[in-house]
């Protein structure tokens, strides 16, 4: 019956989960107050946008049986992952210095700028 | 096995794929299981002969070789413990992380042509990269022990596993671009003939990468001489200090699977696959040397010598850890960095010269170049990109149809 | 000769109810579910480790929805690079930052009431116009695809093969080359960037041999704070 209303796959269904995803993400970096926890809210924004290039990149989805962007889809996708690969290396340096330096991971308390 | 039951015995197209995937899925499990039984009685029958004692001698009548089935059965009734204050979870769920992780990079294993799981265009690539999904398991089961020593375990385990990726991908890049594909399947076949045909022996670069690649396989699988991650003599069991029973064996045929894996793949990539060192098939006459049209005999025949090379490769693994003392941390960091990832990177330059001055390797033959796969691109590309074949249509479009 | 024909008819209509199931949409409705899912359990968990392992799952069942979608080079990539490198560093944060107290920081109520509306408002607008436009709502029409791994690579070098002939006439370098050697720059930047940041600050006490040896009296010696000294790392086996 799920299946049914499901349907058959088209680009549509991927926009919807990448666009979860994004949402999940979004609010992930709002209200952690965790900073690995922030991190993992970039990686999950980062992700939905890479199911979206994906999913139009792809001409096994694409209605026309050809997909418009072609291979740049998936490119896109491809550099969105080691972008998002360097981003973490990063964040993850800066966030274990503020560890060391304030002995917590609260981003509440970066506040050192406050005066 | 598809096709035929579809085309001989009339079986509907999806039960007959349902079939063929459910026994692939249980000959792996197969390998893998059992495979860990005669590899655990291996272990400690070489272990035993390399430090001058006898080893099991009598469970099963000679040569004690029902012990690792008495020792299953023995884990089968043991108490599973947890200890207070675990992640119930989590702990729960790690051995089975590590298993699935070393189970599903079986699926695009070849065996021998076409004996494979799932022919996959990125095969190298997708094997590599589930195997390192392994590494989650165990630091999940390192957290979730509450447990010191499973924390220092699990972390040593994080940092190897993750520095070794680096010149393990380096080394599994040659071959990929000796056959120019990555799939496995494409990668034995290139190497079919003479002994001399195998990527091990095509130029002294890849000779040498192959021994940095079992290296970095060893270290990537845990085993030792880079077995940091359980260390018992000062990390009492490492990250499974606090398993037993049941899961504690989950985490034992996950190495296991993976030792056999690495090896295998050593196999595919530089040790001429499934193809024997001398091309038996074909000088008996079996095969006319078209792997496609050769009967199911010789593909078994593959089966048995690529099993063969990957049992070797395990045994050698066996060897070096009873013959090798364990590095420290900091040694094993230093084994990757400052020696593994260098030679690597220069003997994937020096395989990647080769390829343009001598692309046909030390023996003349029918090899093709870096240059010519190009080339054989530029030419499809050249020619207009052929209609899209066999647009299957999906059952609701069927039903749909129907009801026009 | 007939029996085997009954069987086989039997078998049919014993089994034609999963024969109607359309595979790649199960496969897409599992994937996804799992990814989504996954997915909001991260923003929902507190404890930072379990948030890891969702993500973990949320990763790879993307992965699993690039195999869908034919993408099975980004796929792995996913699983690599994603899955187990990224996560793979992220779970080490988590690890050396791993205290009892900062493992489930809280998150006050009124953000989460907060984050709610605009989780709800968001995801309002993009699901309006993913499903606001009519071709992308057009099944896939499931054409075979070819392998997509070697056209990426070529697009990297800076050959375009998937383009028309035309095209790769009119614009022969409309490949990623540039691109690719930006972000391999990139990636060199990062890596001594990441290692000068993380890099281990020397507090190393003098040895007694060296006080004596030198002739001035010794600096003072700030002695770390506690903190300080708990974060140092780990991973120098065993040293504390």
């Amino acid at each position: 019956m799920i299946l049914a209303a499901v349907g058959s796959i088209g680009v549509t269904h991927y926009l919807l989960v990448g666009g979860l995803m994004f949402t999940a993400g979004v609010v992930c970096m709002a209200v952690k107050r965790n900073a690995l926890g922030v991190l993992m809210g970039i990686e999950l924004v980062l992700n939905g946008a890479n199911i979206n290039f994906v999913a139009f990149g792809s001409s096994y989805l694409a209605g026309e049986g050809r997909s418009p962007l072609g291979l740049d889809g998936e490119v896109m996708a491809l550099f969105v992952i080691l972008l998002a690969a360097a981003e973490a290396a990063v964040a993850l340096a800066i966030t274990l210095n503020f560890y060391n330096n304030h002995g917590t991971v609260d981003v509440d308390r970066a506040d050192d700028l406050r005066g | 096995m598809a096709e035929f039951l579809i085309n001989t015995l009339g079986f509907p197209a999806w039960l007959a794929w349902s079939a063929t995937a459910g026994v692939a899925a249980f000959l792996i499990l197969n390998v893998i299981a059992g495979g860990a039984l005669v590899f655990i009685w291996a272990e400690r029958k070489i272990a035993a002969r390399i430090q001058d004692r006898l080893g099991p001698t009598r469970t099963g009548g000679r040569f004690g070789w029902l012990q690792s089935l008495a020792d299953g059965i023995k884990l089968l009734a043991k108490e599973d413990l947890m200890p207070d204050g675990a992640d119930t979870l989590l702990f729960r769920l790690a051995p089975y992380v590590s298993f699935c992780a070393s189970f599903c990079a079986f699926i695009a294993m070849p065996f021998a042509f076409d004996v494979v799981g799932q022919r996959l265009n990125v095969g190298v690539f997708f094997v590599i990269a589930v195997l390192g999904l392994e590494v989650f398991g165990v630091i999940l089961a390192g957290y979730a022990s509450a447990s010191k020593w499973s924390l220092f375990g699990a972390m040593r385990e994080a940092a190897q596993v993750v520095s070794y990726e680096v010149p393990l991908g380096m080394c599994v890049v040659v071959p990929v671009m000796l056959a120019g594909s990555m799939d496995l399947v494409t990668i034995g076949e290139k190497q079919a003939g003479w002994i001399s045909n195998w990527y091990l022996f095509h130029d002294p670069f890849t000779f040498v990468i192959f021994w940095v690649y079992f290296t970095c396989a060893v270290a990537s699988v845990n085993r030792a001489p880079f077995d940091l991650a359980e260390a018992e003599s000062e990390l009492v069991a490492g990250f499974h200090t606090e398993y037993s029973g049941l899961r504690w064996s989950f985490f034992f045929m996950a190495e296991y699977g993976s030792m056999f894996l690495v090896s295998g793949l050593a196999a595919v990539l530089f040790l001429g696959g499934w193809n024997g060192p001398i091309p038996i098939a074909e000088l008996a006459g079996w095969s006319d040397g078209s792997a496609v049209t050769a009967p199911y005999a010789v593909r078994l025949l593959g089966c048995a010598n690529l099993l063969a090379k990957a049992t070797a490769g395990v045994l050698l693994m066996m060897w070096i850890r009873w013959t090798l003392p364990r590095l420290r941390i900091d040694q094993v960091m230093t084994t990757c960095l400052k020696y593994c990832t260098p030679i690597a990177a220069v003997m994937f330059a020096g395989v990647m010269l080769w390829q343009l001055f001598l692309p046909g390797g030390l023996v003349p033959g029918g090899r093709q170049g870096a240059i010519s796969v190009r080339e054989g691109w530029l030419e499809q590309a050249a020619e207009p990109p052929a209609e899209a074949v066999g647009v299957r249509r999906s059952v609701p479009q069927q039903l749909a149809g129907v009801a026009d | 000769m007939d029996l085997t024909t009954n069987c086989l008819l039997a078998l049919h209509l014993a089994t034609l109810p999963m024969a109607l199931i359309d595979w790649h949409a199960a496969f897409f409705l599992l994937f996804a579910l799992v990814a989504c899912g996954a997915a909001v359990m991260v923003v929902l968990t507190d404890n930072v480790v379990r948030m890891a392992l969702h993500l973990v799952l949320s990763l790879g069942a993307t992965a699993g929805l690039f195999f869908l979608a034919g993408a099975e080079f980004v796929g792995s990539m996913q699983l690599m690079i994603y899955v187990g490198g990224t996560l793979v560093l992220l779970v080490f944060g988590v690890m050396l930052t791993a205290q009892t107290k900062l493992v489930t920081l809280q998150t006050p109520p009124g953000d989460r009431v907060l984050a709610g509306i605009l989780a709800a408002a968001l995801l309002a607008v993009l699901v309006q116009s993913a499903v606001s436009i009519e071709p992308w709502r057009q099944p896939g029409r499931a054409v075979t695809q070819p392998p997509t791994a070697t056209p990426l690579g070529m697009a990297l070098v800076g050959v375009r093969v998937d383009r028309q002939p035309v095209e790769v006439e009119s614009r022969p370098r409309s490949g990623y080359l540039l691109p690719f050697e930006i972000v391999s720059v990139h990636l060199l930047v990062v890596l001594v960037g990441a290692a000068y940041l993380a890099r281990a600050k020397r507090r190393r006490t003098p040895r007694p041999i060296d006080v004596v040896a030198s002739a001035d009296p010794p600096p003072p010696v700030r002695q770390p704070r506690r903190e300080e000294r708990e974060a140092a790392s780990v991973l120098v086996g065993g040293g504390q």
